[in-house]
């Protein structure tokens, strides 16, 4: 019984490790509500409805790099059967132009490397 | 019973020996047959090009081939010759063609300059060795294309490449590539980043839209430049590539090596 003290001493310090990454979010990054995007004002929808495009967009464009690289095809037609040319900076960028108020917020709160602009050229803030 | 076991065995080892002897033969003679379906009807198209070496003794002309392809490309000019990306350049004839020069050739026609770029070879080695098929023939008119997505930068394809068409990107190129004066690059093309090997395209990105290579197109806008480079399918019989190939005396870069290069020059 001469022990209790430490084994206090150890379950307070083995709480505060195991619930470390909760409660060190809410000190040091503060607030963590969503990032809010630069939406383009004159339309209301992406090629494919909001909810699908949040969801699968990295499976999209890479749908439509390996489409338009490697088979040459640069047509993609919408579940609304809109004919939309296949172009990450003709395409995504004609309204996604403020690419660092859109692409990178997201990016940068959920922490997901962004590779796209090591290469591919965007015109900056339209 | 004793004879029959026996027998069973003896006949069991007999078609194991001729499946192993078998097999082999069999896979060689399946692939062989695929190989040569794949080179006689899978390509569609060859494009080429024609090079006047004569009238490409110009300055003028190569420079300004040299220079719309650096800006159609976005291509870095990185001044040490080590680490530098070219897509189109000169090289000493010499150098070019090593297999028709001798000790007497005159001097001035060693080191008279020559244009090279990418063969866009009908059997490229350069595609049989990359690992992540990020280098293939286009079935549609045979260009030899890059992924840059795909290129892990083994630069398996340098080693195997004869003419050194290729370069590997050592430094990030965005630090060497020209701007305008908003701090722009020139054109939309993607830049490549460190780490990928890249090549002359034989322009896909404009022949898409209709238009013909930078470079032959450049070359035709200097004075004396008409001609200097023509551009065009083989397989169309009536192109002006394949009226060249017919009526002058043209060359490639090392024949035999069987290569296929689709890049000749008029002597």
């Amino acid at each position: 019984m001469n022990d209790r003290k430490k084994i206090y001493v150890g379950l307070a310090i083995l709480i505060i490790a195991v619930t470390f990454p909760f409660w060190y979010g809410l000190v040091v990054t503060g607030d963590s509500t969503r990032p809010e995007l630069f939406l383009p004002p004159d339309a209301t929808e992406c090629i494919e409805e909001t909810g699908f495009m949040t969801a699968n967009h990295m499976v999209l464009l890479k749908e439509w790099r390996d489409t338009a690289v490697r088979e040459g095809e640069r047509e993609y037609t919408s579940r609304s059967g809109e004919v939309i040319k296949i172009s990450l900076t003709s395409t995504c960028i004609s309204c996604h132009g403020r690419k660092d108020e859109f692409c990178a917020r997201c990016h940068d709160y959920s922490n997901v490397k962004l590779t796209c602009w090591n290469c591919h050229v965007a015109p900056e803030g339209k | 019973m004793e004879r029959s076991r026996r027998k069973f065995f003896r006949d069991a080892g007999a078609a194991t020996l001729g499946l192993g002897c078998g097999l082999p033969m069999l896979g060689t003679g399946c692939s062989s047959a695929g190989e040569g379906a794949q080179s006689d009807s899978g390509s569609t198209g060859q494009l080429a090009m024609v090079i006047d070496l004569e009238k490409c003794h110009n300055d003028e002309i190569r420079t300004a081939c040299a220079e719309a392809c650096r800006k159609a490309h976005n291509i870095p000019e990185i001044p040490d010759p080590d680490d530098e990306i070219e897509w189109i350049w000169d090289e000493h004839y010499e150098h070019v063609f090593e297999d028709l020069v001798h000790e007497r050739t005159p001097h001035e026609l060693k080191e008279a300059p020559v244009l090279v770029l990418c063969n866009h070879c009908d059997k490229p080695p350069c595609v049989r060795v990359c690992p992540t098929q990020a280098t293939w023939k286009r079935d549609s008119d045979g260009v030899v294309m890059m992924d840059m997505h795909r290129c892990i930068g083994c630069r398996y394809c340098m080693a195997a490449c004869p003419y050194g068409s290729r370069s590997f990107n050592w430094r990030d190129p965005r630090d060497y590539i020209e701007m305008d004066a908003d701090g722009e690059f020139l054109t939309d093309f993607p830049t490549r980043s460190r780490g990928v090997v890249e090549k002359c395209n034989f322009c896909v990105d404009r022949i898409r839209e209709g238009l013909i290579p930078a470079c032959v197109e450049a070359a035709a806008g200097v004075p004396g430049g008409e001609g200097a480079m023509v551009f065009g399918d083989l397989r169309d019989p009536h192109s002006e590539v394949n009226r060249l190939l017919e009526e002058k005396n043209t060359i490639v870069r090392r024949h035999s090596l069987g290569t296929g290069p689709n890049v000749y020059y008029i002597v």
